[in-house]
């Protein structure tokens, strides 16, 4: 299979611009013609939704959830990254693009990611205008900060809820939509397989969580906005309900999967608590602007960190990154954390814990200037652990938070399969093996409120008239596929819940192909994974019936995917004998410890290709190609 | 810590529901009380029986799916919290905790502790939204919005939409709900131009559902975990004559 991402040509400057002249148009009479999918209702799903409606398009939209309102956009905090340079401190289009290459570690694609800086200046506009309440200054204008290592200020914010305004602004404009009858909204309705017809994307079979109903829907096009897949991890820092699902069928349905091992483990999560845990909470990297983040010198030092005295204290990240300070990436922040508490120099309970105080600071600006700042995180890690940053400082640990990897998709966003089109964290694009605070909101809503709404227009010309409807063999095959394997899920009766499936294989994901992978754990990884797998179907137990309400039904399905999605990851770790951004081989790292890339060999996009159930499946590849971006080591020396 | 639990179990929307008493056996005080649940449904599962049905997504707070009452609280007895964010740490041994849904005839029970709240979308589908389509902004800084303005907004528009202002007022009223959101698009520059079609239309849209009518309780203020204030519902009132007022002026003077 050979792989088109259909850059467009020219300098990286003019390619968007000219793409989108030479983009096919769809007359506005005839937009209403054409149907269009959109599964998911986040920052990207929602956004594109109400684009393509405005256009005149009609459009279905989809939710797990109860409202279009709550997909887990919402818990972004920090802030959304443009490239307005309304600071005056030279940032530039050029400067975010370079930034966001070299943060991804020389694993994206350069043209991607140019497109993307151009349109963060559109995205701020746009939200302003939808009336998402950004900080201001006192003279009315935008406030900006810096973050997560940019030394730019160049994120846009709204206090610690930047996800939430975003998404609320963008399901506004879909609310809009959905009262001018232009989206029809499925909400609690979950999409469980994909349809093709003559190889092109035809619609989708979900089931009604409320009623049980398996339904069919057709459309002439279909986008996949369904998030990330943290949650194969089982604690990760996504909402509960975030799945594969959607992606993983289409994946089956030959959608080539790509980079699945680029995860990204966020440094500032509170730590585990117990055996009960059942989500991590993150709390926004703008906290290392000013928290200071330490370790005992020696290990198992019980005292409490007010008794440590200064110069037993081990400042390691100022010790180790002088220029960069606690500011460094997530990746380099995430793993010195773990090498501290492997080392026995972690603190809290079970030694898994690194502090991150505030002590400094707040004798520096004073307690007022910090709660203005972090106020509302404080008072989330207050009402999580019991104690009060304000006093002692918080106990920290890196959890699993994003996902780099997902469908691969071509430069106008459409899968490998023809009218298949996957937009946000769903996709692969533009973060490379690591992405940088504050950009993911900038591309969900680049995607769906920019890039989408023109290229499908494209693929849609181009098949005028050529329409299917859900009485086609195709639906009714899939549907009893689908009805199949819900009734097999409900018929094992076995004796273990989905839950301690999911925590089983959350816990063999995170040693094998968490923070630090190597050739023999993901090897055993990929012994243990099928025989998990094989448990699961012999012996896992839902109660209930599919006719109505059933929870455990609903995750019994999505682990079921994960159970093979993680399989893939380890494939695709394994496969991968170099270290790159949020991928750390253990065997390939620098005399410092850092991270070492490969670019003679592995300077290309991994897109797997599923060969069905216990065939292995195949690896295409992408060769990236750097015209613009100098490949240089990452130091943050 | 022991607690025993009487949870409300109701098969569907049209079938009876009744309180149901569980034993919840070494409850460990650092766990939130939907993993306590988590706890309960487990144990319950590998006994044969069903689990309680209950709302959830985010599990920090933010997402709004999560509510329930707790011995006749919206999100229990901590204020400013979610259910998600209410930690163990705040019952005793030997506790008795009630917990129900959400009660409001607009907010019928699909399930256990699970509900619809639809009636909340075709409130913002109704008007809730400053109508600017995908490519037509002016630069973000060309319009100035005074800070205080901008913060202002911001509270309101802070609400998540859980339904607990109307689950707690003896009314069930959702004043609370749709006055944050006219405040917070009605207190912008940019939500100048449809200011009063749209409070005029929400509010239509409000009286439509099967909420109940505001008689200052203030219960609703209370138990928002958004600690949204009720001045936001002066405000709306306002709003909404000053719309009502200058619709029969014009009325007259047409």
């Amino acid at each position: 299979m050979q792989l088109n991402a259909k850059i467009p040509k020219g300098p990286i400057a003019n390619k968007w611009d000219r793409h989108r002249f030479e983009l096919k148009l769809v007359n506005p009479a005839n937009k209403r013609s054409f149907d269009i999918i959109v599964v998911g209702t986040g920052l990207a799903g929602g956004s594109a939704a109400a684009s393509l409606a405005e256009l005149g398009y009609d459009v279905k939209a989809f939710c797990f959830q109860d409202s279009p309102r709550r997909a887990h956009s919402i818990a972004a905090q920090g802030g959304i990254n443009a490239a307005k340079n309304y600071q005056n401190d030279g940032d530039s289009v050029f400067r975010l693009f370079y930034d966001t290459v070299k943060g991804g570690d020389y694993r994206s694609r350069e043209a991607n990611v140019h497109r993307l800086a151009e349109l963060s200046l559109n995205i701020i506009d746009q939200c302003a205008a939808q009336g998402v309440p950004f900080a201001r200054e006192y003279g009315g204008t935008l406030d900006n900060r810096s973050f997560g290592g940019a030394q730019v200020s160049r994120t846009f914010y709204a206090r610690g809820q930047t996800g939430q305004q975003l998404l609320l602004g963008a399901y506004q404009a879909l609310a809009r939509q959905i009262a001018a009858g232009k989206v029809t909204m499925y909400p609690r309705c979950e999409m469980l397989d994909l349809v093709l017809v003559d190889g092109r994307a035809r619609g989708i079979i979900t089931r009604d969580l409320v009623t049980g109903g398996i339904e069919r829907h057709a459309a002439d096009a279909v986008v996949l906005a369904t998030g990330g897949y943290s949650n194969v991890f089982f604690l990760s820092t996504n909402a509960k309900g975030s799945n594969a699902t959607a992606i993983w069928r289409a994946h089956r349905r030959g959608a080539l999967f790509a980079n699945p091992c680029f995860t990204q483990i966020h440094p500032t999560c509170i730590p585990v608590s117990g055996e009960h845990q059942s989500k991590l909470t993150l709390m926004s990297e703008s906290l290392r602007n000013d928290g200071r983040i330490w370790v005992p010198v020696t290990a198992d030092d019980a005292r409490p960190p007010g008794e440590i005295p200064e110069e037993e204290r081990d400042y390691f990240l100022e010790r180790k990154y002088p220029a960069f300070g606690n500011l460094v990436p997530r990746d380099v922040a995430s793993r010195n954390a773990k090498d501290v508490c492997d080392e026995g120099r972690g603190v809290g309970p079970g030694g898994l814990g690194v502090y991150l105080d505030f002590a400094d600071a707040i004798q520096r600006v004073g307690r007022d200037t910090i709660e203005a700042r972090y106020g509302n995180l404080f008072e989330m890690y207050e009402k999580i652990t019991g104690e009060d940053p304000y006093n002692a400082p918080m106990r920290i640990y890196p959890a699993l938070h994003y996902t780099m990897g997902g469908l691969w998709v071509d430069y106008n966003l459409m899968t490998n399969i023809e009218g298949l089109y996957a937009i946000g964290e769903a996709n692969f694009s533009d973060h490379g093996a690591n992405r940088l605070g504050a950009s993911a909101l900038m591309q969900g809503l680049a995607d769906g409120y920019f890039i989408l709404p023109y290229t499908i227009g494209d693929y849609l010309a181009r098949h005028m008239g050529d329409r299917v409807d859900t009485s086609h063999p195709a639906f009714e095959a899939v549907e009893s596929e689908v009805q199949a394997r819900v009734d097999s899920l409900l018929a094992v009766g076995g004796s273990r819940t989905v839950d301690s499936f999911h925590r089983e294989l959350g816990a063999l994901l995170w040693n094998r192909c968490g923070m630090a992978r190597e050739e023999s754990g993901l090897k055993e990884a990929l012994e243990q994974i099928p025989r998990l797998r094989a448990e699961f179907w012999r012996d896992v137990t839902v109660l209930g019936s599919g006719d109505s309400i059933n929870q455990a039904l609903e995750k019994a399905g999505r682990v079921a995917d994960f159970l093979e999605l993680a399989e893939l990851m380890c494939r695709d770790a394994l496969g991968r004998a170099e270290s790159c951004g949020g991928h750390f081989r253990i065997e390939n790292q620098t005399a410092e410890g850092e991270a070492l890339r490969d670019d003679e060999n592995f300077s290309h996009v991994s897109a797997w290709e599923h060969r069905g159930d216990g065939e292995e499946a195949v690896e295409h590849r992408e060769p990236l190609e750097f015209e613009y971006v100098k490949l240089t080591q990452r130091s943050y020396k | 810590m022991d607690l025993v639990l009487h949870v409300w179990r109701q098969p569907g929307p049209d079938a009876e529901g009744r309180m149901v008493r569980y034993d919840a056996p070494g409850i460990d005080p650092d766990m939130s009380f939907l993993e306590m649940l988590d706890v309960v449904n487990e144990r319950l599962q590998t006994d044969g029986e069903e689990p309680i049905v209950f709302d959830h997504d985010c599990r920090e707070g933010i997402c709004g799916t999560c509510g329930m009452m707790i011995n006749g609280v919206a999100h229990g007895p901590q204020g400013g919290t979610t259910v998600c964010q209410l930690h163990m740490r705040h019952f005793s041994d030997g506790d008795e905790v009630r917990i129900e849904p959400w009660r409001s005839a607009a907010f019928p029970v699909l399930k256990d502790l699970m509900v619809d709240r639809s009636a909340f979308d075709r409130i913002i589908q109704a008007g809730g939204y400053i109508s600017v389509n995908t490519g037509s902004a002016p630069d973000a800084n060309e319009v100035l919005v005074p800070k205080a303005s901008a913060e202002l907004a911001f509270e309101a528009a802070a609400c998540i939409g859980c339904g607990a202002c109307v689950a707690q007022c003896p009314n069930g009223a959702a004043h609370l709900f749709t006055a944050a959101k006219v405040s917070h698009l009605g207190l912008l520059p940019q939500g100048q131009p449809e200011r009063r079609i749209r409070v005029e239309r929400m509010v239509a849209q409000m009286e439509a559902e099967a909420f109940g009518s505001c008689t200052n309780h203030q219960e609703c203020e209370i138990v928002c975990p958004k600690e949204i204030s009720i001045d936001y519902i002066a405000r709306m009132n306002r709003d909404f004559l000053g719309t009502k007022l200058r619709g029969q002026i014009q009325a007259k003077a047409g």
